[in-house]
C-alpha cells in the first residue's frame, strides 16, 4: 500500500484513490481511425523507471491527480493536480 | 528423565507461588505461571516434542524460541503452535502433532530405518508410476503428512484490525531497541516498539546482573514515555512499500489476535540475531540443544534440560552456557573450544543423546549437548525493504549493506558490542530515526497546503556510529553429516546429492529438496544450507545469492488476516416500514432493498391492474447546474440533447470509450440551468466518477457543478393505471395528462412535503410517477401513498415483482442484459446512437461497430413450452453444439401466463420467429423462437403514454 501525498488532502493510503495509470492524449475524433483509437485506448508503454501516470483521489478530494513514480521502487517524486503545472 | 526444575533464578520470569495444571499427550502435568510449553515439559523430564516429517524421528527442544522447528504441537483445536513461545494455560490440552499412534512408539518412524532411502526426490521419483495408482498413494501419503488438525466446527474467537500513524516503529525490544524507542520518543516522535517475546529486555533478560540492570532500567524508562506504545507477544510480520507495515498483535484483550496495519514513517529494525545450529551426525537428537535454548531454559524459566552436559563454544554464549549450567548444578563433562580447533563429530543414541564424540576421538557421556557456533541475522524485514545484506566471513554472518532511507538498523544485526555500545548505537539510530520521521512529517505538511504547517527539525543528519564485528570462525557443518532443516527433515547428504544430480543453483536445490521451506521458512536454516550447497559446488557464500525473503516473518492465522466483519449497508429512508411489513431482503451492491413482500407476482398484477408503490431510492441521482450542462449531455450520452427544453425528461445510452455501454437513464431538465440525472442504482458512483473525469480532464473551463444527490432523494416510482389518481390526492402539481405527458418533469409538493420532483416514465410499462421526496420525509409519504390508496388496492411492490415487469416490456438492464463486450449497436438502443454528433464519448468505436462490428442482438425469446423457464445464462445452441448466444433474463410472466427471456444471439439469428435451441443445465435442449419485438407486453407502449 502506496502512501499518495494529495496536494488537497495530505498523506493518504492508496487505497483512497484509483489508479487510472499511463493516459494518452485523446486522438481528434473527426478523423481518427480504429488503429490509432486503439492505441490510444490500450496500448501502454509501460516502461521501467519514471512513469507518469493518473490516479483519481475518490474517496477524499474527487480530483484527478497526476503522479510521477518510479516503476522499480514505487518512489512518487510529485504529485499534481489534472491540468495545473507542478 | 533428564531435566529438571533448578532453584529460583535471579532473571526468572515465572511465578512459582502460582502453579498452572495442563494437559500433554493425555497425561496432567504441572507448570509455574509464566512458563512456555516447552519450559514446564523440560522441567518435568520431558525431552520429546514432536516427531519429524518425513522419517519421524524424536524431535526435542533446539532453540526454545518461537522459531523452534520441533516444537510444533496442538493446543485444543489449534495446530502448529509454537511450544517455545506459547505460556501455558490452568486446564490447556496440548497434544504431540505428527505421530501415530502415539509419540514414545510411532510406527511410521520405521520411515527412519530406510531413511537413507528416502534421497531428495524421493516421493516423485517413487510414486510417479504408474500413474493410476496416484490416487491410493496419496490418501496413504496423506497419513504420513505433518501438521496438526484443524476441527471442523465453527470457530468462537474474535480478531481485529487497526490503523495506526506512528513516527517510528522500532522492531524488537532488546537494549538496542528500546533505547532507540526511548531516544525516538525523546525526540519528538510518536513510537511503537513491537516485540515477540511477552517481555521487554532480548537478551538481556538471561544475561549478567548487571546486564539485567541495564535492562530494568531501560524497560522502566520506555514505560515511563506517554508516547512510546509497547506490544509485547506480537510480531512484524512484513514490511511493504513506503513502510506499510504488518504488525501481529497478540497481547490484546478480548480478542485472539489483532493485526495493525501501521504507516510508519522511520523503520527501526532491532531484531538481533538468532543462533545457528551445527551440522553433525546425530544433531537432530533430543538433548542437542542450541547455548541461547539453555541460557533461557535456566535463566528465564529456572529449568534444566539435562544433568550431564558436553559444550561446544566458540563464542561468549556458550561460554556464558557453561556457566549457566555449572551454577544450577550440571555436570559439565566437557567443554569443547572450537576457538582451538576442537568440533563434535557425532552425538550417540537413540531417541536421546546419551554421548557425545569430539574430533579429538574421545567419547563422553552426556545427556545434553549444547552448541555455540555462530549467528544468523534475521535480515527479513532488511531484504523485503530492498536491502542486499553481505556475508563477511571473519564473523562468518551476514551485514545489512544499503538501507533506504526510512529504515534503520541497530543492536545485534548490525554488529557487536558491550550493553552499552548496543544502548548507544540505538540511542544514536532512534534519534536519527525521529529526525527522519519528522523531516518527512513536515514535507508531507508542507505539500498539503491545507493542513497545518510545521518546521522541519532543524538538526542536521546525525552520524550514527558503527558497531564492530566479533570474528567468529566459520562453522557450518563438521566433517560428518547430520540435519540441516528440522523442518523438512533435510540432511547436508540431501543437498550434495541434489547439487549432484545437477541442481546447482541454489533456488532449484531448494525447491528439490525442500530446504527451507518448512514452517521455520529457513530462519534457523538458511545459512547452513547456503554453507553446503557452497561447499557441494565449489561456490563461497559470497558467490551463492541469499534467498528472497518475503513476508510474513512468522505464519499468520487467517483470521487475522479477515479481522472483524466491517461491511457499510446502505438502507432507503424506508428501511423501517420494509421490515416491519414482510420485506425480504435483497443485498444489490452496498444496498439493501426489498427484493419482495411475499408473492412477487401478485405484486405483478396489481401494479398491472390498479396502482403499486416500489422504493428506487437507490436509483442515483446526480444534480447538474450551469450554462454548459447540455455540453456535458451531449458528450457522455450517445443521443442528442442541445434542445431538451424545461420539463421535458429524456431516456440516454452512456459507453464508454472503447463503445461498451456504461449505464443508462434518464434525465430531466428542472429549469434553465438545472438538470437532473439518473443513473442505474449500481452504476451511481461510476457514473459520477465519469462526469467528474470529463469535466476536470478535458473540460475545465466549462460551466457545469455535478452533485451527487442519491441519498438526499427518497424516491418512490407510483406505477399502475391508476397512480395518476393515487398521486394526484396528494399533490399540488396538475397530473392531467395535457398538463404532464409522458417524460416530461414537474416539481411540487406531494403529501404536503415541498421540493420534490416528479417524472413521469415507464420502466415497469406502466402508467406511473417517479416521486423523489427530500430524503428526511421519504417514510411519511410512503406512508400517505399508502394510506390515501387504499380505496385504490395499493400495494408496495418489490425489486422481483419490477424485474418481471420491466423484462415483460422488454427493457433492458446494463449489466444484466448488456456484457463487458456490449457495445451500443445490437442491444436494443440503436435508436439513441446519433453517429451525425461532431464528438462524444466512445464515438469513434461505434462508428467502426456500425461499418465492421459482427456483434451480439439483444432478441427477446419465448419458449415453445409455456411453463419452462430456462435458468438465465444458458447457452443458446446449434444442433451441432456450437454456441450461437445466451439467455440473459427469464422469468415466469403472470401478466401473459407464460414464461418470457431476453437473450443475446448472433446477428443472422436476429429475425422474427427464428426458431432457436435452448441448452438447459440438465444437459436436455428446449425450442424457442425469437420474437417481433423486444416487449412481449404492450409492445405500442399506449399504458405508460396514457
Amino acid at each position: 500500500m502506496l502512501v499518495i501525498v494529495c496536494p488537497h488532502c495530505g498523506p493518504r493510503n492508496s487505497d483512497e484513490f484509483t489508479y487510472q495509470g499511463e493516459r494518452k492524449p485523446r486522438p481528434e475524433v473527426s478523423t481518427t481511425d480504429a488503429a490509432e483509437w486503439r492505441r490510444y485506448l490500450y496500448m501502454k508503454a509501460n516502461q521501467g523507471g519514471w512513469a507518469t501516470e493518473r490516479w483519481f483521489h475518490g474517496s477524499g478530494c474527487r480530483r484527478f491527480l497526476m503522479l510521477e513514480r518510479h516503476m522499480s521502487t514505487n518512489e512518487i517524486r510529485s504529485v499534481s493536480q489534472v491540468g495545473e503545472t507542478k | 528423565m533428564s531435566g529438571f526444575r533448578t532453584p529460583p533464578q535471579a532473571g526468572e520470569v515465572i511465578d512459582r507461588s502460582r502453579t498452572v495444571d495442563f494437559e500433554w499427550d493425555r497425561q496432567s502435568y504441572r507448570g509455574y505461571e509464566g512458563d512456555t510449553i516447552a519450559s514446564a515439559l523440560t522441567a518435568q523430564g520431558e525431552m520429546v516434542f514432536s516427531r519429524s516429517f518425513k522419517y519421524h524421528r524424536p524431535r526435542g527442544v533446539l532453540t526454545a524460541t518461537y522459531h523452534d522447528p520441533n516444537l510444533m504441537v496442538q493446543v485444543g483445536d489449534d495446530p502448529n503452535v509454537r511450544a517455545g513461545h506459547r505460556r501455558i494455560e490452568p486446564g490447556m490440552v496440548v497434544e504431540p502433532q505428527n505421530v501415530w499412534p502415539t509419540l514414545d512408539f510411532d510406527v511410521k518412524a520405521s520411515n527412519r530405518l530406510v531413511g537413507r532411502f528416502l534421497s531428495p526426490g524421493f516421493y516423485y521419483k517413487t510414486f510417479m508410476s504408474p500413474r493410476p495408482l496416484w490416487p491410493a498413494y496419496q490418501k496413504v501419503l496423506a497419513r504420513f503428512a505433518a501438521g496438526g488438525r484443524v476441527g471442523p466446527e465453527r470457530r468462537t474467537e474474535r480478531y481485529d484490525h487497526r490503523h495506526a500513524h506512528p513516527d517510528v516503529l522500532v522492531v524488537g525490544g532488546g537494549p538496542a531497541g528500546m533505547a532507540a524507542a526511548i531516544a525516538a520518543a525523546e525526540s519528538g516522535a510518536s513510537v511503537i516498539l513491537v516485540e515477540e517475546e511477552p517481555y521487554l529486555g532480548g537478551h538481556l533478560r538471561y544475561g549478567t546482573a548487571a546486564d539485567r540492570e541495564v535492562c530494568d532500567e531501560l524497560i522502566s524508562r520506555v514505560r515511563s514515555i506517554a508516547d512510546l506504545e509497547v506490544m509485547t507477544d506480537s510480531v512484524v510480520a512484513g514490511r511493504y512499500d513506503h513502510n506499510w507495515v504488518a504488525v501481529v498483535q497478540r497481547d490484546v484483550s478480548g480478542v485472539s489476535e489483532r493485526l495493525v496495519k501501521a504507516r510508519v514513517k522511520t523503520l527501526v529494525v532491532a531484531v538481533g540475531t538468532l543462533e545457528r545450529p551445527y551440522v553433525f551426525k546425530g544433531n537432530d537428537l533430543p538433548g542437542v540443544m542450541l547455548s541461547t535454548a539453555v541460557r533461557r531454559l535456566i535463566t528465564l524459566y529456572g529449568t534444566s534440560p539435562g544433568e550431564r552436559a558436553v559444550v561446544l563454544t566458540a563464542n561468549p554464549s556458550g561460554d556464558a552456557a557453561v556457566a549457566d549450567l555449572e551454577r544450577v548444578g550440571v555436570a559439565i563433562e566437557a567443554v569443547l573450544d572450537a576457538r582451538s580447533g576442537v568440533t563434535v563429530l557425532e552425538a550417540g543414541g537413540t531417541g536421546a543423546v546419551t554421548s557425545v564424540l569430539d574430533s579429538r576421538g574421545n567419547r563422553h557421556d552426556a545427556d545434553l549437548l549444547v552448541t555455540a557456533t555462530g549467528w544468523t541475522s534475521p535480515t527479513l524485514l532488511l531484504n523485503m525493504a530492498g536491502d542486499r545484506p553481505r556475508y563477511e566471513p571473519t564473523s562468518a554472518r551476514f551485514i545489512p549493506t544499503d538501507l533506504p532511507d526510512d529504515v534503520l538498523a541497530t543492536g545485534g544485526i548490525v554488529g557487536d558490542g558491550s550493553v552499552d555500545e548496543l544502548v548507544a548505537h540505538g540511542t544514536a539510530t532512534g534519534t536519527e530515526a525521529g529526525r527522519r520521521a519528522l523531516t518527512l512529517k513536515a514535507t508531507w505538511q508542507r505539500l498539503a497546503p491545507a493542513g497545518r504547517s510545521m518546521d522541519p527539525p532543524p538538526q542536521d543528519p546525525l552520524d550514527v556510529p558503527s558497531l564492530s564485528h566479533d570474528p567468529h570462525p566459520e562453522m557450518f557443518r563438521s566433517s560428518t553429516h547430520g540435519f540441516v532443516d528440522y523442518s523438512e527433515d533435510v540432511s547436508s547428504k540431501d543437498l550434495i546429492a541434489a547439487a549432484k544430480e545437477g541442481y546447482d543453483s541454489l533456488e532449484l536445490a531448494k525447491r528439490y529438496t525442500t530446504a527451507g521451506m518448512g514452517p521455520v521458512q529457513g530462519k534457523v536454516e538458511a545459512v547452513n544450507a547456503l554453507a553446503v550447497h557452497g561447499e557441494a559446488t565449489g561456490a563461497s557464500l559470497l558467490e551463492t545469492a541469499t534467498t528472497t525473503w518475503r513476508p510474513p516473518y512468522a505464519p499468520v492465522r487467517l483470521g487475522t488476516l479477515a479481522g472483524r466483519r466491517y461491511e457499510p449497508v446502505r438502507h432507503s429512508p424506508m428501511q423501517p416500514w420494509h421490515e416491519t411489513h414482510g420485506a425480504k431482503p435483497l443485498a444489490a451492491g452496498q444496498w439493501i432493498r426489498p427484493e419482495h413482500y411475499g408473492d412477487p407476482a401478485e405484486e405483478v398484477r396489481a401494479v398491472r391492474k390498479g396502482v403499486g408503490i416500489i422504493d428506487v431510492s437507490p436509483i442515483g441521482k446526480i444534480d447538474l447546474r450551469g450554462g454548459d450542462v447540455p455540453k456535458l449531455l451531449e458528450f457522455v450520452y450517445v443521443n442528442k440533447w442541445s434542445k431538451l427544453s424545461i420539463g421535458k425528461v429524456r431516456y440516454g445510452v452512456m459507453c464508454g470509450e472503447d463503445g461498451v455501454i456504461l449505464d443508462d437513464g434518464v434525465t430531466g431538465r428542472l429549469a434553465e440551468n438545472h438538470y437532473m440525472m439518473s443513473t442505474t442504482s449500481g452504476g451511481a458512483g461510476t457514473v459520477w466518477n465519469w462526469l467528474d473525469e470529463w469535466l476536470q480532464t478535458s473540460f475545465p473551463n466549462w460551466d457545469v457543478r455535478v452533485t451527487a444527490v442519491t441519498d438526499g432523494y427518497a424516491s418512490i416510482n407510483v406505477a399502475g393505471p391508476r397512480s395518476r389518481e393515487l398521486v394526484g390526492r396528494l399533490t399540488d402539481i396538475d397530473l392531467s395528462p395535457d398538463a404532464f405527458p409522458y417524460m416530461e418533469v414537474r416539481t411540487g409538493t406531494v403529501a404536503d412535503v415541498a421540493d420534490c420532483f416528479v417524472w413521469r416514465i415507464g420502466f415497469t410499462g406502466e402508467l406511473s410517477y417517479e416521486v423523489h421526496i427530500p430524503a428526511g420525509h421519504g417514510l411519511e409519504v410512503w406512508g400517505a401513498l399508502l394510506d390515501v390508496g387504499a380505496d385504490l388496492g395499493v400495494r408496495p411492490f418489490g425489486v422481483e415483482a419490477q424485474r418481471i415487469l420491466r423484462l415483460e416490456k422488454g427493457h433492458l438492464i446494463v449489466g444484466q442484459d448488456t456484457d463487458g463486450l456490449s457495445q451500443g449497436f445490437g442491444m436494443g438502443v440503436d435508436w439513441a446512437i446519433k453517429l451525425d454528433k461532431a464528438d462524444f464519448a466512445g464515438k469513434p468505436e461505434l462508428v467502426w461497430q456500425g461499418e465492421h462490428g459482427q456483434y451480439p442482438h439483444l432478441v427477446a425469446i419465448q419458449t415453445s413450452e409455456p411453463e419452462l423457464v430456462p435458468p438465465e445464462a444458458c447457452q443458446i445452441i446449434d444442433p451441432d453444439g456450437t454456441i450461437r448466444g445466451r439467455i440473459t433474463s427469464s422469468r415466469l410472466s403472470p401478466t401473459l401466463g407464460r414464461s418470457i427471456c431476453l437473450g443475446q444471439v448472433d446477428a443472422d439469428l436476429d429475425r422474427p420467429s427464428q426458431l432457436l435451441t435452448i441448452k438447459l443445465p440438465n444437459g436436455t435442449t428446449t425450442p424457442a423462437r425469437v420474437m417481433e419485438h423486444h416487449a412481449h407486453f404492450d409492445p405500442e407502449g399506449g399504458r405508460a403514454r396514457g
